[in-house]
This record gives structure tokens, C-alpha cells and sequence, in this order.
């Protein structure tokens, strides 16, 4: 159709310039892909000069010898080996920062970690396509007998923060049974008694409200609802928390920047979004009540209070939701772990000492990368039992990582 | 090609029969590759029937009537996410058509030849953008404009006393938009197919009825179109088919809300939206099983579309006389 004559190949040429031009524009964003290709996945295999270890037969290995020196002078073990994992791709910026810097710790020590969602990263991972998964939701009892021994690691807190656009309206606040009603659509009205009561002193409009909501499935939207559904009996038996709900209200849209991007265009809209996004891209986030009554801002330091709260209650095997924390004065209460997936059991003793290793590297050097890219970190009780997880990881019954006394 | 001497009859001969000799492997190749694609669609099939099984068990013909989306409670119903598909491109087929099939038009006939080789790649051009750059365009440009200009007044105006275009229409996305951002999506696969079509209608069918003394848009009206008749409908099944299964596009501007509301101007959801958002986090067997079952539902829906453009086809290419 098109080879008529040659003279037409300038235009096209021009044509092509200037869409490819258009695309590059337009393509920025979305999805991140795994930096590092994957290496020799199957053939894993530790290195000569590492602890003295028979290759194969992990029944005659000895785990005491060579393992992790204490304090300071802990190193990963000199292994080659790949790991692979996927899962939720809330922490996926923080994993990938993680697994580049570790690779000039450990350069031996390849890691792919693909962000999928938590869904997929369970599922990857209970069916042994990898080696760790990654989750913003801890795994049900049902899906736990599917793969019995699974230990959660947690990594990092992220929060939920509530974004609205009312013009010339700035700072509210909110209460946790106030954002229930609205989410509900009882409350539909910026200048309802509700808002003003969280809101004294402040001229709120007669501007009728517009619920926006994320339409994937999200581990943003598990902990959103799984506050609400705490803090309000009626959420909890109308809609329930999960990945995705069936919203009483309100208009769908795709991820993060789909949800902002509807609530600016909006005036009166309201919606909300993770922590890490609203911080980077400097959204107001209003305070939150918590169950001290106070109203506390979403930041690191009042999120990693939240998991703080909740070390009571915390139960062994560090499965747990933290919204609502029942104390802290200054906790914020809409916020949640992230977990990393381990084996209790592994096949390959390298593979399960190179991942445990980089698990000990990234939760005792990893905050300040943690912090940077505005995730909280864990606080200190925490880690301490996160580490003490990595510790029941076994090949053949006995332990790979036996971790260095604690300061 | 430079290398070979025309002049030389041995190698015309030698190649024909090169060429012939290659029939036998060839027919072979070809008929393998159509048997991989009869393969494909019996395991694509397959493995949505498979994997809908859950589904299938718990909900059954039910599932296409249920109009409760609630993976908390674990209810699921596919006719907001049917209706959504439907009416959306519905909505793209009836606005893209007419115009799609003018510029097929334009271009084969009316335009000036010096216009039509830059304005034809332009419109395969538009036709190979992905469609989340329409997504993109939509959120941020067409729908903030859309609802200021179009929604808000409409249903201000009329949305009291048509149902359908009732208000409010807050953010702006919902099934209207996306039916419009659709017909730009499919406008130009239909555009530039229509053209294809028009163009090799046979000269002397135009020359004919100039002769009579035609004019202008009588050849078009008389002449033209009905030639070309088979082959436009097929273009606007292509243009529809890909309104149907648009996943991304549609996603970004519909508003992903699995309701039936009677106003164009609320949010929906498509079934292929609607399998995009929730597969990836779907927690819980029967969720996963339940999109699975929409996806089996959505093949099915495209497939009776496809059914139909093919009977139309061949009701209006027999009606035609095959003139073609």
C-alpha cells in the first residue's frame, strides 16, 4: 500500500522522528522492571574459600563454623548464587535500592526481585517458582497450610494518607469514624456537623464531596479498609477490608498517580494514597485521630510509632496489622508492614544463606536508603524479632544463619 | 536484486521454478502455522474453562446476570462489567464510524495527491499508539475538558429529564468518555482500513458513472460505497473488535466502578478493565476464578461480534453481487 514511490520515504522518516520523539515524552513512569538479569538461576553454587561446607549434601554440613562474625565486623558470606522473588510492589523501590547496593557488598550475591502485586507474589511463591515473595498482606492461616513453615520477615512500614482537593480550604483533619462515613457515602457534603466537629474554627464550603478510590487491587487499599474496618462496626459489616472492596461509593481509579490525578482535577474530592507517593510528590496529608484522641500527621517517625504500639500484642509469628494501634500517643494509625517471604526449609544451602544474609545486611544498614526514599523503618523491638526470624531458616535441619549478638 | 542481469532468461526460469519447487514445503509451513493458531485458541479456551472452574461451580449461568462485584464477601456478577464493554464500544462504534469512513473517503478520492501520502501515514500513525498514551492523553487532557465543556452543562441542562445523562458528574471519567476516547482509539483503524477498501474499488466503476454525468458525490454515493461495502463493514468489526478488548485506555478514563448506573455520564467498568485491575492482587481462589470466568465471557462476547460482522459481511457482499 505504502511502496508506491520513494519520495514518500522523507515524510515517513520525518513521521517517525516526530513520533518517536512523542513516545519517549510519554513513556516516563510506570512499571519498574528488575534491573538485574537473571544469571544462572539453577546452578547455584558457593564458592571456594567460604566457610567449610560440602557442596551438595547439606546433611554433613556444619552450620557453627564460619558463620557471621558479631557486631561490626559481620560480613556476608563470599557466595555465587541467584535469588529470584516477586511480589508487592509497594516496596518495590526500596527492594531494588536494596539489591543494588548489595551488590557491592556481596557481588557474588545476584538478586531479581519483580514487582507483581502481593497476590502474585504469594502465589509465586507458594508454589516454589521463587525463592523469597514479597507481601503487603500477610498470608492467610488457608494459604499458610499451602506452604507450612513460611516465615514473615517484615521489612519497612508504609502508611495511608488521605488526599483532598477543597479550594481554599487547608488542614483538616479527620477522625477515623468521620472517614468512615464518608467513604460510606453518609457523609456527602464538605460542611457536614462530622467534618466541622473534627474541624473547629475552620469555614468548611458547601461542596458536595467526591469519593475516589483505587481500582486495582492494592495492599494500599488492604490497610485503608482494614482501618476503617476498625474503627467503624458499620464498614465492617458492609463493605470489609481487603485488596479490593465493594465500594459503597465513589469513583475508581488506576494506582497512585490515578487517584491524585482524579482528586486535583476535582474540587470537593477526596481520596487516598500511600505515604511514600504523597511525601515524593509533596501532597498535602492531613492528620489522622488516633486512638489516643490526638490528631498525629503521617511521617516516619509517628508510622514506625505505629508498629510500636502494637509490640504488646505482637504475635510470634510477626503476622499482624497494625492500623489503629491501641497505643502511642503519637502513632498514626492508618500503617502496615511489608513482608518478605522465607522458607523455613530451603533445598539449596547457598541460596538460603545468601538470602538470609542479604535479609540481615538490609535490616541492620538499610534504613538510612529506607528513609531516603521516604520509608519508614522499622523500630528497634521489631528488628530484633524480624532477625531472630532469619535464625529458624534451615537446610536439612540445620540452621544457615546464626545471627551475631545483638547491641 | 542489482546483482542479477535482468537480460538473462535462464535465471527468470531457474527461479519460477525454484518458486515451484517450493510450493510443496511451503504449503506444509503454512498449514502448520494454521494449525498453531486453531492450537492457541483450543488452549486459551481451555485454560480460562479450567480456570473458571470455581466460579463456573459456584455461580453458573447466574454469574452473567449477578450484579454484585464484592470480593470481601465473595459474590461476583458480570453484567455491570458486560454492560459496561457493551455500551462503551457501542458508543466508540457509532462515533468513529461515520467519521472514519468519510476520511476513507477523503483519502482515496477527494484529497489532493500531494496531502494524501503525509495525511494516510498520519492516520496508520495515530492507529499504532499505544493505548495507554490515549489513557494518559484522556486523564490529563480530553476528560478534564470533557466534563467542563460537554458533561457538566449537559447534564445540567438536560439531566433532569433524560435519565441518561443525568448528573452529578463529579470527576468526570466514566462510560461516555471512555466511549469517546474509544471512537479516537478506533477511528483510525477504521479510517485507514476503509481507504484501503476504497482504493482498490476498479477505476472504471468511478469512470462509468462520470460518464453518465455524474457527479462528485452521486460516484461516491452509487459507485463507490456500495463496492466497497464488505470491506468497510469489516473495518468497523476490526475498530470494534479492539474497542472490546481495550484494556488500559478504557481502564484510565471509565472509572472502574462495577455499577449499572442509567446515566452515561457515571462510572463503570469493562470486563477487560475490570481483569487488568483485580487478577494481579486477586487474594482469595474464587476472585481469581471469578475474572478468569469474565475473561471466558469477554472471548465469548468477541466472538459473537466477530460472528456477526462475518454474516454481515457475507449478507452484504452477497447483496453486492461480489462485485469486489
Amino acid at each position: 500500500m505504502f511502496s508506491r514511490s520513494g519520495k514518500r520515504l522523507g515524510t515517513l522518516l520525518a513521521l517517525l522522528v516526530v513520533a518517536a520523539l512523542g513516545l519517549v515524552a510519554c513513556g516516563g513512569g510506570g512499571d519498574s522492571t528488575p534491573t538485574h538479569a537473571g544469571g544462572s538461576g539453577a546452578t547455584s553454587t558457593p564458592a571456594a574459600g567460604t566457610p567449610a561446607r560440602a557442596g551438595g549434601s547439606g546433611a554433613t554440613s556444619t552450620p557453627a563454623a564460619g558463620t557471621p562474625a558479631k557486631g561490626d565486623s559481620w560480613a556476608p558470606r563470599n557466595l555465587k548464587v541467584t535469588l529470584t522473588g516477586s511480589g508487592a510492589s509497594f516496596p518495590d523501590p526500596i527492594y531494588q535500592r536494596w539489591i543494588e547496593d548489595y551488590r557491592s557488598v556481596a557481588p557474588g550475591v545476584t538478586i531479581n526481585y519483580q514487582s507483581v502485586g502481593s497476590g502474585q507474589g504469594k502465589n509465586d511463591f507458594i508454589n516454589g517458582v521463587t525463592d523469597f515473595g514479597g507481601t503487603d498482606a500477610f498470608m492467610t492461616d488457608e494459604e499458610l497450610a499451602r506452604a507450612p513453615g513460611t516465615l514473615h520477615i517484615p521489612t519497612v512500614l508504609g502508611a495511608v494518607t488521605l488526599t483532598y482537593n477543597l479550594p481554599g480550604v487547608e488542614g483538616l483533619r479527620f477522625s477515623g469514624p468521620t472517614i468512615a462515613k464518608i467513604f460510606l457515602g453518609q457523609v456527602t457534603s464538605w460542611n457536614d456537623p462530622a467534618i466541622a466537629a473534627d474541624n473547629p474554627g475552620v469555614e468548611l464550603p458547601d461542596q458536595d464531596i467526591t469519593v475516589v478510590h483505587r481500582s486495582d487491587g492494592s495492599g494500599t487499599t488492604a490497610i485503608f479498609t482494614d482501618y476503617l474496618s476498625k474503627v467503624s462496626d458499620e464498614w465492617a459489616s458492609r463493605v470489609g477490608s481487603g485488596t479490593a472492596v465493594q465500594w459503597p461509593v465513589g469513583i475508581g481509579a488506576e494506582k497512585n498517580p490515578g487517584v491524585t490525578a482524579a482528586v486535583q482535577q476535582t474540587p470537593g474530592a477526596i481520596g487516598y494514597v500511600e505515604l511514600i507517593y504523597a511525601l515524593a510528590n509533596d501532597l498535602p496529608a492531613p492528620a489522622i485521630q488516633n486512638a489516643a484522641g490526638n490528631y498525629v500527621e503521617p511521617s516516619l517517625e509517628s508510622v514506625s510509632e505505629a508498629a510500636a504500639g502494637f509490640l504488646a500484642e505482637l504475635p510470634d509469628d510477626l503476622r499482624v496489622s497494625i492500623t489503629n494501634p491501641p497505643e502511642g500517643e503519637n502513632a498514626y494509625p492508618i500503617a502496615g508492614f511489608t513482608w518478605i517471604l522465607v522458607r523455613s526449609e530451603y533445598q539449596d544451602e547457598a541460596k538460603a544463606q545468601a538470602l538470609t544474609d542479604f535479609l540481615y545486611w538490609a535490616l541492620t544498614q538499610g534504613d538510612a536508603s529506607a528513609r531516603e526514599l521516604h520509608y519508614a523503618p522499622l523500630p528497634d523491638p521489631v528488628r530484633k524479632l524480624a532477625i531472630e526470624k532469619l535464625g529458624q531458616v534451615k537446610v536439612n535441619g540445620v540452621p544457615v544463619f546464626t545471627p551475631p549478638a545483638q547491641q | 536484486m542489482i546483482t542479477m542481469e535482468a537480460g538473462s532468461p535462464g535465471w527468470a526460469a531457474r527461479l519460477r521454478r525454484r518458486l515451484r519447487d517450493g510450493d510443496v514445503p511451503f504449503r506444509f509451513l503454512a498449514a502448520a502455522f494454521a494449525t498453531v493458531v486453531v492450537a492457541l485458541l483450543v488452549a486459551i479456551v481451555g485454560v480460562t474453562w479450567q480456570g473458571s472452574a470455581s466460579a463456573r461451580a459456584a455461580f453458573g449461568l447466574r454469574f452473567l446476570t449477578g450484579t454484585a462485584w464484592n470480593p470481601v464477601a465473595g459474590q461476583f456478577g458480570a453484567l455491570p462489567a458486560i454492560y459496561g464493554t457493551i455500551v462503551s464500544s457501542a458508543i466508540a462504534l457509532l462515533l468513529a464510524a461515520p467519521p472514519g469512513i468519510m476520511i476513507g473517503v477523503f483519502l482515496s478520492d477527494l484529497c489532493p495527491q500531494r496531502l494524501r501520502w503525509p495525511l494516510s501515514l498520519m492516520v496508520e500513525l495515530l492507529a499504532a499508539i499505544p493505548s495507554v498514551v490515549y489513557g494518559m492523553w484522556g486523564i490529563f487532557v480530553f476528560v478534564p475538558f470533557f466534563r467542563s465543556v460537554i458533561a457538566t452543562p449537559v447534564s445540567r441542562a438536560l439531566g433532569d429529564t433524560v435519565p441518561l445523562l443525568a448528573g452529578p458528574v463529579s470527576v468526570g471519567r466514566g462510560l461516555l468518555v471512555a466511549g469517546v476516547i474509544l471512537a479516537i482509539m478506533i477511528l483510525p483503524t477504521i479510517a485507514a482500513v476503509s481507504r484501503d477498501v476504497l482504493a482498490v474499488v476498479p477505476n472504471h466503476q468511478r469512470e462509468a458513472l462520470l460518464a453518465l454525468g455524474a457527479t462528485r458525490w452521486e460516484v461516491i454515493r452509487h459507485a463507490l460505497l456500495p463496492c466497497a461495502r464488505a470491506g468497510i463493514v469489516g473495518a468497523m468489526m476490526l475498530g470494534l473488535g479492539r474497542a472490546l478488548g481495550e484494556t488500559m485506555a478504557a481502564t484510565m478514563v471509565i472509572g472502574n466502578t462495577p455499577r449499572i448506573d442509567r446515566s452515561l455520564f457515571q462510572p463503570a467498568s469493562t470486563a477487560a478493565s475490570l481483569i487488568a485491575s483485580q487478577l494481579p492482587t486477586a487474594n482469595t481462589e474464587l476472585h481469581s476464578s471469578a475474572l478468569v470466568f469474565l475473561a471466558l465471557v469477554l472471548f465469548l462476547i468477541t466472538l459473537l461480534a466477530n460472528s456477526l460482522a462475518r454474516l454481515l459481511v457475507w449478507r452484504v457482499a452477497g447483496a453486492a453481487g461480489r462485485s469486489r
